[in-house]
């Protein structure tokens, strides 16, 4: 019974021996084989679930900047639209404003040249009858003369006369 | 559990039926009590042979039903015998071998002097064999895990990985992680994981009594602890830093004239700390297996059938202990060989 017991506390050498190497195999074969591959293929899959968290945490922050980047875009292109009419309206007014000034003025040149067109035409008309009388009146006088100049209302009405016929004959 | 309860009331019902009618008949003739202490250290203790039963022959002699296993003996005068331990049975000698209380001894036949000599034994004992059959269990069940995990890649756990994982991640997460820290546990989870599921299958087979790569007391035998600390022993002082050297050969703020004491004192420390925890595995177990057998043979020390269905109830509670033992046991072995390891690679911080 003690020699048992003394057995049971006592390690056997060859017990040692076999259990150092079937343990020492046991341990070279799962760290080689089964250890590796499992820890790291569960390391793998870690990693992946906490990189799909950060990527999925990255989207979402990038669809938040470009939710409020749209918003400033929206905002830019209804003010730069605002501007843009604005602009438009200006040169719209503008355009007119100066299209009327040109207009009035072509107009008023227009009505200078005809004015001025029109008081050379009745200066030369003018001067023209100027020269007529002047040879009606020389023909009047010389008819008159050859008549017998016996009323001096009479002859004006004469020359009056003429005159008027001339005016028509003219115009 | 179902199966190992099977196996239980197998292996109680084959004690019963065996033992009781050899005391029935023995009563008559010698008047020999049972000897409990005996039958106990039989079934803890390593053996030469797996012994499965005994039966009564003709003439009312015990016979012994074991399976024989090689005996591999060395001796610097006999050089090396391989033999299977059927010939050294029921007392008989082979080549002038010879078992005596369980150590095979040589007895020099030529010379007659009687003279006895020890040879180194290197059989393949029971807990050899069991500590083999563990091994291969565990070999077939981690590599089809490993090919599982090959196949699944990166996606969720399935079928055996399912259930072996969670225990992975146990290990890695708060045994490893929370004892070494993250940047240095990588490197010891292959050794942590090995000697917790060694422990564990090791400590599950010695709970299921029968039939033969069961119920061997492996991690109930020392030489078996002894290996495992010695393993943790050694990955400890390999893997030990600068500092943890000089904690051991000049400990920070003892005055130097304390240093005898203190150096002798710490070299202790640094073998018993795998030295409890050879005794704690081997203790642990050994208890479990001497209670629950003892609780058999109350049965046969009383001599009666109506002691039993006591005994089985406190069996069946000393089983379920055993389990949480079987795990228990495992996570503490691991847990402190990674404390170990852990102070082992501690940098200086102050």
């Amino acid at each position: 019974m003690i020699l048992l017991a003394n057995s049971l506390t006592s390690p056997a050498i060859g017990l040692v021996f076999w259990s150092v190497l079937i343990f020492g195999l046991f341990f070279f074969l799962l760290s080689k084989f089964a250890w590796k591959p499992i820890l790291n293929a569960v390391k793998a899959r870690d990693e992946m679930i906490k990189g799909s968290l950060e990527a999925a945490e990255i989207a979402r922050e990038d669809m938040m900047r470009l939710q409020s980047d749209n918003e400033a875009i929206l905002r830019k292109a209804r003010e730069e639209r605002e501007v843009i009419l604005k602009d438009a309206r200006d040169v719209r007014d503008k355009l007119i404003a100066e299209a009327k000034g040109k207009a009035s003025e072509e107009a008023e040149k227009i009505v200078e040249k005809a004015r001025i067109g029109i008081e050379g035409e009745k200066r030369k008309a003018l001067a023209e009858i100027h020269d007529q009388v002047a040879i009606l009146s020389v023909d009047i006088a010389s008819k008159l003369l050859g008549e017998q100049l016996k009323k001096t209302g009479e002859q004006e009405k004469l020359i009056d006369n003429y005159l008027k016929e001339i005016n028509f004959n003219k115009n | 559990m179902k199966t190992k309860l099977v196996f239980f009331f197998l292996f109680f019902f084959l004690l019963t039926g065996t033992t009781l009618t050899s005391f029935g008949q023995e009563g008559h003739e010698t008047t020999e009590p049972f000897d409990a202490s005996t039958f106990i250290m039989d079934h803890i203790a390593d053996s030469h042979e797996w012994h499965l039963w005994t039966v009564k022959d003709q003439e009312g002699h015990d016979r012994h039903i074991a399976l024989p296993l090689p005996v591999i003996l060395y001796s610097k005068e006999n050089g090396l015998d391989i033999f299977m331990s059927g010939k050294l049975a029921h007392g008989h000698s082979y080549k002038g071998y010879k078992l005596e209380e369980g150590v095979i001894i040589h007895e020099n036949e030529e010379s007659n002097s009687g003279e006895k000599t020890i040879p180194l034994d290197f059989s393949m004992t029971k807990s050899v064999v069991g500590l083999l059959f563990s091994c291969i269990i565990g070999l077939v069940l981690f590599l089809s895990l490993s090919r599982s995990y090959k196949k699944t890649g990166i996606s969720h756990p399935k079928g055996i990985q399912s259930f072996l994982e969670p225990v992975i991640l146990f290990v890695r997460d708060d045994i490893a992680i929370a004892n070494i820290g993250k940047h240095k546990y990588e490197k010891y989870m292959p050794y942590l994981l090995t000697v917790f599921f060694f422990i564990l299958i090791n400590n599950l087979m010695g709970l299921v009594p029968f039939p033969p790569p069961f119920g061997a007391n492996v991690t109930g035998n020392i030489a078996v602890t002894f290996v495992l600390a010695f393993f943790t022993f050694i990955i400890t002082q390999f893997s030990a830093n600068k500092n943890y050297w000089k904690h051991v050969f000049a400990t920070p703020g003892v005055p130097l004239w304390l240093l005898p004491v203190m150096i002798p004192v710490e070299l202790i420390g640094i073998i018993s700390k795998p030295f409890a925890l050879m005794i704690r595995l081997f203790a642990n177990i050994t208890a479990g297996h001497i209670i629950v057998l003892s609780l058999i043979c109350l049965i046969f020390i009383f001599k009666s059938l109506l002691v039993a269905p006591v005994s089985i109830l406190f069996v069946i509670f000393m089983d379920c202990l055993e389990l949480l033992v079987a795990f228990l046991q495992a996570y503490v072995f691991t847990l402190l060989s990674a404390l170990f390891i852990s102070l082992a690679v501690q940098e200086e911080h102050h």
